[in-house]
Order: C-alpha cells, then sequence, then structure tokens
C-alpha cells in the first residue's frame, strides 16, 4: 500500500515537472520565434540602410544569429550529447573550409 | 602454392540452408517493403544496373559519332546531350550509390557481425529516394536531354542552355538524400553496432573505407544539393548567384561544385579500394601488409579530399596564389593512396596467390588505378595542366580512376561475395574471360585518349582534325570490346542463380564474420550473436596445422 502510494506520488511529481518543463519550452520556442521574426525584420530594414562596407557584414551576422537559434532551439542541440554536439562543431568546421578557401582565391585575384 | 590451399575451391558437397533472407517470402510485396539490408541491396544493385546500361548506351553513341573526324552520326546538340547524359547517369547513380549501397549495404552488418543496420527502415527509403530521383533524371533524359555536361558549368547551365537543366537538377538533388541517409546508416552502424569484440582496429578494411566515405556521402553531400537548388532558382527565378550581371560570382559554382564533386570521386573510389582490401589477402591467403596504415589512409584521403577540389579550376580565373596552395594539397592526397597500393603489393610478397576472377579484377585495379592516380598528378602541376584540361587526357585519367578503378573493383567484389549473396557459385572460365576483355577492352579504349589529349584534342566536341582519326577509332574498337566484356557478367551470374554449383558457407577460405554464416544468410544474419576473439585477416596456420 505504501509502495502504490508512494509511485503515485512519484508520478503525479513526474507530471508536474514533465507538465512545468513542457511550458518551459513552450515558452522558450516563443521567444526564439520572435526574436527569428526581429532578426528577418533587421534583415529588412538593414538593407534598407546604405551602411557601405557594412552592408555585407552586418546581413551576415543577423543571418549566422538565426541560425545559431535553429539549431540551439528547434533543433535542440543546446540539451543534446556532447556527441551531437561534437557532429554539429564538424559540420560547422566544414563549412568554414568551403567559405575560407573560396574567399582565399576571392581575396587574391588579380583581376578584380 | 601453398598445400594447405585449394585451387579448386568448392571441394565439398553442400546443399543450400532450408531458409535464408531471399526465399523467407517470396512475394513481391515482400520485397518492395523489405527493411532487411540484403534485400535492399539487392533492389539497388538491380537498380544501378539499369543506370549503368543506359549511360553505357550514351557512352556507344558518343564513340560512335567519334570513329569519324565529321560530325555525321550525332548533330553537334544531340552530342552534347548525350555525353552529357552519359556522366549524369554514370555518375550520379551507377557510381556513387555502385559499392555503398550494394556491397555495402549487403555486407556492413555482416562484416561487424549486426542484425541489420542501425535504421533499417532509412535504408528502405533510401532506395525509394533514390528512384524519386532517378525517375526526374529519367524524365528529363526522355524529354530531351541536359546538355551541360555533367558539370553543370555557369553560366551555361543557369543562362544559355535550352535543355532540361531544372528537372535534371532536382533529380540529382533528391538523389542526394538516398546517399545522405546511407552515409548516416553507416556511421551510425559502425559505431553503434559493432559486435562483441569487434574494436576498432579488428574490423574489415571494407568497413574502414566504407565509413570514411560515409563521412564524405554526410558532409559534402548537402553542398551539391544546395548548388544544384541555386542553379534552378536562378535559372527559374533570376535570383543573383552566380550571375555577374545580376552581383553573382561564375566561379562562385565551381568552386561549389567541386566542394562536392572532388570529395565524391573518393566516395566512389574509396569503398572500392575496400574491396581490394578483402580480397588481396583472401586470394594471397596471407594476412594484410600495414593494416592500420591501410585502414588511416582511408581516414586521410576522406579528409584530405576536401582540400584540394580547386585543381578542377586552374584555367578558371582563380587567384594564384590560391592555385599554389591547391596544387599542394593535391599532391598530398596522393601520399595515402600510395600507401594503399604499396600495401596491397607487399601483401603479395610470398602469398599463397590464387587467381581466380576476383584476383584478376584486383591485380587490374591496382595496375590502372595507379596510373590514372599518376595521372593526376600531371593535372595537378599548375604549369602542365593548363596544357592538359579540357582535353582528352583529362577524359582518360578520370575513365582510368572511375572505370578502371571503381568499375573494376564493383566487379572484383560482386564475383567475391556473389557466392554469399546467391549461395551460388559462378562459372569461373567465362568470369577469367570477361575480366580478361574488360582489361584489354579498357586499355585499348583509354590509352589512346591519353595521347588525344597530349596532342591537344579538345573533349566534348563531335567533330575533330582527320589526323586523330586513328586514335579516336583505336579508342571506339576497345569500347566495343570492353562492352562484351560488361555484358558477359550479366549473362553467366544470371545463368548461376539456378545451375551455379552450391557455394558453402565460405568458398573462398576466407576469414571475416560475413564467411562464418551461411550462403545466403538468414535474415538476421546470424543464428547467434557472433563474438569476434582475434584480429582480421587471420590467415595464419591453424592449430595442428604447423
Amino acid at each position: 500500500m505504501s509502495d502504490h502510494q508512494h509511485d503515485h506520488q512519484h508520478d503525479q511529481h513526474t507530471d508536474h515537472h514533465d507538465t512545468v518543463h513542457h511550458v518551459g519550452h513552450v515558452i522558450t520556442y516563443v521567444i526564439v520565434f520572435f526574436a527569428l521574426v526581429v532578426g528577418t525584420l533587421g534583415t529588412y530594414l538593414a538593407a534598407k540602410v546604405d551602411m557601405g562596407a557594412f552592408n555585407a557584414p552586418v546581413a551576415l551576422i543577423i543571418a549566422t544569429t538565426k541560425a545559431f537559434l535553429v539549431i540551439l532551439f528547434f533543433m535542440h542541440v543546446k540539451d543534446s550529447s556532447r556527441l551531437t554536439k561534437t557532429v554539429v562543431a564538424g559540420g560547422i568546421f566544414w563549412l568554414c573550409i568551403l567559405l575560407t578557401l573560396t574567399m582565399t582565391d576571392f581575396l587574391s585575384r588579380v583581376w578584380h | 602454392m601453398s598445400p594447405a590451399v585449394s585451387d579448386v575451391v568448392v571441394t565439398e558437397q553442400y546443399v543450400m540452408p532450408e531458409e535464408h533472407y531471399i526465399n523467407s517470402d517470396t512475394s513481391l510485396k515482400s520485397w518492395l517493403l523489405t527493411v532487411d539490408h540484403k534485400r535492399i541491396a539487392i533492389l539497388y544493385m538491380l537498380t544501378i544496373t539499369f543506370f549503368f546500361f543506359i549511360g553505357g548506351f550514351m557512352a556507344s553513341l558518343v564513340r560512335l559519332e567519334l570513329l569519324t573526324p565529321a560530325g555525321d552520326l550525332l548533330e553537334s546538340d544531340t552530342y552534347n546531350r548525350a555525353f552529357s547524359m552519359h556522366g549524369v547517369m554514370m555518375i550520379f547513380f551507377f557510381l556513387v550509390p555502385s559499392v555503398p549501397a550494394t556491397l555495402g549495404n549487403f555486407l556492413v552488418p555482416l562484416m561487424v557481425g549486426a542484425r541489420d543496420l542501425a535504421f533499417p527502415r532509412i535504408n528502405l527509403l533510401s532506395w525509394y529516394i533514390f528512384l524519386v530521383g532517378a525517375s526526374f533524371a529519367v524524365s528529363a533524359m526522355v524529354l530531351g536531354g541536359v546538355d551541360t555536361g555533367w558539370t553543370f558549368y555557369t553560366p551555361f547551365s543557369t543562362t544559355f542552355s535550352n535543355s532540361n537543366v531544372i528537372l535534371t537538377a532536382v533529380g540529382i538533388l533528391i538523389a542526394g538524400f538516398a546517399s545522405i541517409f546511407t552515409g548516416l546508416n553507416f556511421i551510425v552502424t559502425v559505431h553503434r553496432m559493432r559486435a562483441p569484440g569487434m574494436s576498432w582496429f579488428r574490423l574489415p578494411l571494407f568497413i574502414w573505407s566504407q565509413y570514411a566515405a560515409s563521412l564524405i556521402m554526410v558532409l559534402g553531400t548537402p553542398v551539391i544539393a544546395i548548388t544544384l537548388a541555386l542553379v534552378a532558382l536562378e535559372r527559374g527565378f533570376h535570383i543573383g548567384i552566380f550571375d555577374p550581371k545580376l552581383g553573382g560570382d561564375p566561379i562562385l559554382f565551381q568552386h561549389m561544385f567541386w566542394f562536392y564533386s572532388h570529395p565524391a570521386v573518393y566516395i566512389m573510389i574509396l569503398p572500392g579500394m575496400g574491396v581490394i582490401s578483402e580480397v588481396i589477402p583472401a586470394f594471397a591467403h596471407k594476412r594484410i601488409f600495414g593494416y592500420k596504415a591501410v585502414a588511416y589512409s582511408s581516414i586521410a584521403i576522406a579528409v584530405f579530399g576536401f582540400l584540394v577540389w580547386a585543381h578542377h579550376m586552374f584555367i578558371a580565373g582563380i587567384s594564384i596564389y590560391a592555385a599554389l596552395v591547391f596544387s599542394l594539397v593535391s599532391f598530398i592526397v596522393a601520399i595515402p593512396s600510395a600507401i594503399k597500393v604499396f600495401n596491397w603489393s607487399a601483401t603479395l610478397y610470398k602469398g599463397s596467390i590464387r587467381w581466380n576472377t576476383p584476383m584478376l579484377y584486383a591485380f587490374g585495379f591496382i595496375g590502372l588505378f595507379t596510373i590514372g592516380g599518376l595521372t593526376g598528378l600531371f593535372l595537378a602541376s599548375l604549369g602542365l595542366d593548363v596544357h592538359l584540361t579540357e582535353t582528352y587526357f583529362i577524359v582518360a585519367h578520370f575513365h582510368y580512376v572511375m572505370v578502371g578503378g571503381m568499375v573494376l573493383a564493383y566487379l572484383c567484389g560482386i564475383h567475391f561475395w556473389w557466392p554469399k549473396m546467391t549461395g551460388r557459385m559462378y562459372p569461373e572460365l567465362p568470369a577469367k574471360l570477361s575480366a580478361l576483355l574488360v582489361f584489354v577492352g579498357f586499355n585499348l579504349t583509354f590509352m589512346p585518349q591519353f595521347i588525344l589529349g597530349y596532342l591537344g584534342m579538345p573533349r566534348r566536341y563531335h567533330a575533330y582534325p582527320p589526323e586523330w582519326q586513328v586514335f579516336n577509332v583505336l579508342s571506339s574498337a576497345g569500347a566495343s570490346i570492353l562492352a562484351i566484356g560488361f555484358l558477359m557478367p550479366m549473362i553467366y551470374l544470371v545463368w548461376s542463380l539456378k545451375y551455379g554449383k552450391i557455394a558453402g558457407p565460405n568458398p573462398w577460405q576466407a576469414t571475416g564474420l560475413e564467411w562464418e554464416t551461411s550462403s545466403p544468410p538468414p535474415t538476421h544474419n546470424f543464428l547467434e550473436q557472433p563474438i569476434v576473439t582475434s584480429e582480421p585477416y587471420n590467415y595464419g596456420p591453424k592449430e595442428g596445422e604447423v
């Protein structure tokens, strides 16, 4: 009987914990969603302003921030295992190889 | 010849196991909805064989046209479509999935001692996605084909071509997901599903090579998918990515395309190297020389293979400083390939060599891949590349690696594991004859193309000056011999399904977990969980034989 009571209390506790956790997740997703919307508006507004040499960097910084928000929260990498984080970091590192070696060509061409 | 090793492979009378993965359920539905990795391997094998013959038909048109200097069989536009569809079909729908999706799917779980791949349903999904992608490409072909070459270079593909670029690109994009799923499945299976005792350095070298190729599939394939999607977007909606008039950079396309497509050469060749690493020790009856060096070479090829792509672009107008770096790294990537070739050769030293068909193909691979690899160094040299690139030299180099290397390795693997897959032996005499025809026909086809390229004949033209005809006739004659060599296995392998001698579990007296189960294996591969207690390639004398 006491075991049963204990299990019942435990189940209630777990349900309560899951509900709080779930609500916490929903709030986080909503915040991230609005952050992404703000980022999109920011990209649009930044495109309306001529910042000279900063046009591309500003757009890229906003885009990269948005990408990281998606990876960390919507793709659950923030709460994933170290192995998953390593795999994601590997993918980003490989993207950096593509971008860096391509830019070594672009930035050192003699015929711009 | 060691007295312990017999030339006559099947000496005992075996009977087929009562139930195995082929006869466990014979309905069409059971095949189309199967999640058994062995059946999916067979489905893939049938599919890619179909595309191999479509690609082969296109190659026949090209070689027939080039018999004479004048463009008298095909119009220039039709010729462009023929060589483009040859490239698209052979690369994206035969070579990339060839060893991984057929032999890899069949063997990876067997070799690591698992019941199946980590994600069996994703494995089946991979085949269906491949079919969807392929149907797009075939539709494009039926509707008139594509004329950009398999490389889809901009601005021709985005602005000027009037062929089915978008349809073909979408087909390749979709098929790319099949490749990613296969790679993902192999990586997770090797990490998580190895049998007890199967440590990393007890893995067969075929697994190491599949693992390395899988890393490339997962890391590189998304880039080609995105690149072709961008081509479609620019072509369809004039979004400026590659067109300078729209603010784009045409050389950016080549960077993105080759970031995948050069490593893709290693997706194709690494699994082939894995096949050779299994066959050489089995037919030399000797432990492979330098196991760890060969294993690490696979990983080194996968990593360095990602750093060399711009050697395809030396004449495209890229920075000379960047070109210097890419040239240097291209020379470095030759080192792990050379390590493998030297180690295979050293394995033969004092071996008890048997000249069965797989060994003939393996020897063909080593020689032809070496020629293909070494001529790659010509093209990695900045000055020489300016003269040779975009000529028939590059066509010959590429085919020495892809056909002389990869296709021979595929045929080698098919013959080696055919008894395991079907439970029956193929007939040895026609198989040896076919291997010989393939070797002779191949060299007659492509060796003259090295000379043509050196003499300056550009690729992708349907007409040429008359003084080059003799080499083109030799090449076309070789292609017809090669075609017979490729058709023969179709006949005798099908024949062997009914009339071949029953193979028994281990007809080659080879090591490896796949040879410890029945042929064909049961649905779940092993009747009991295998436990690995010894090193791989343990071909030393057994207890009581010394």
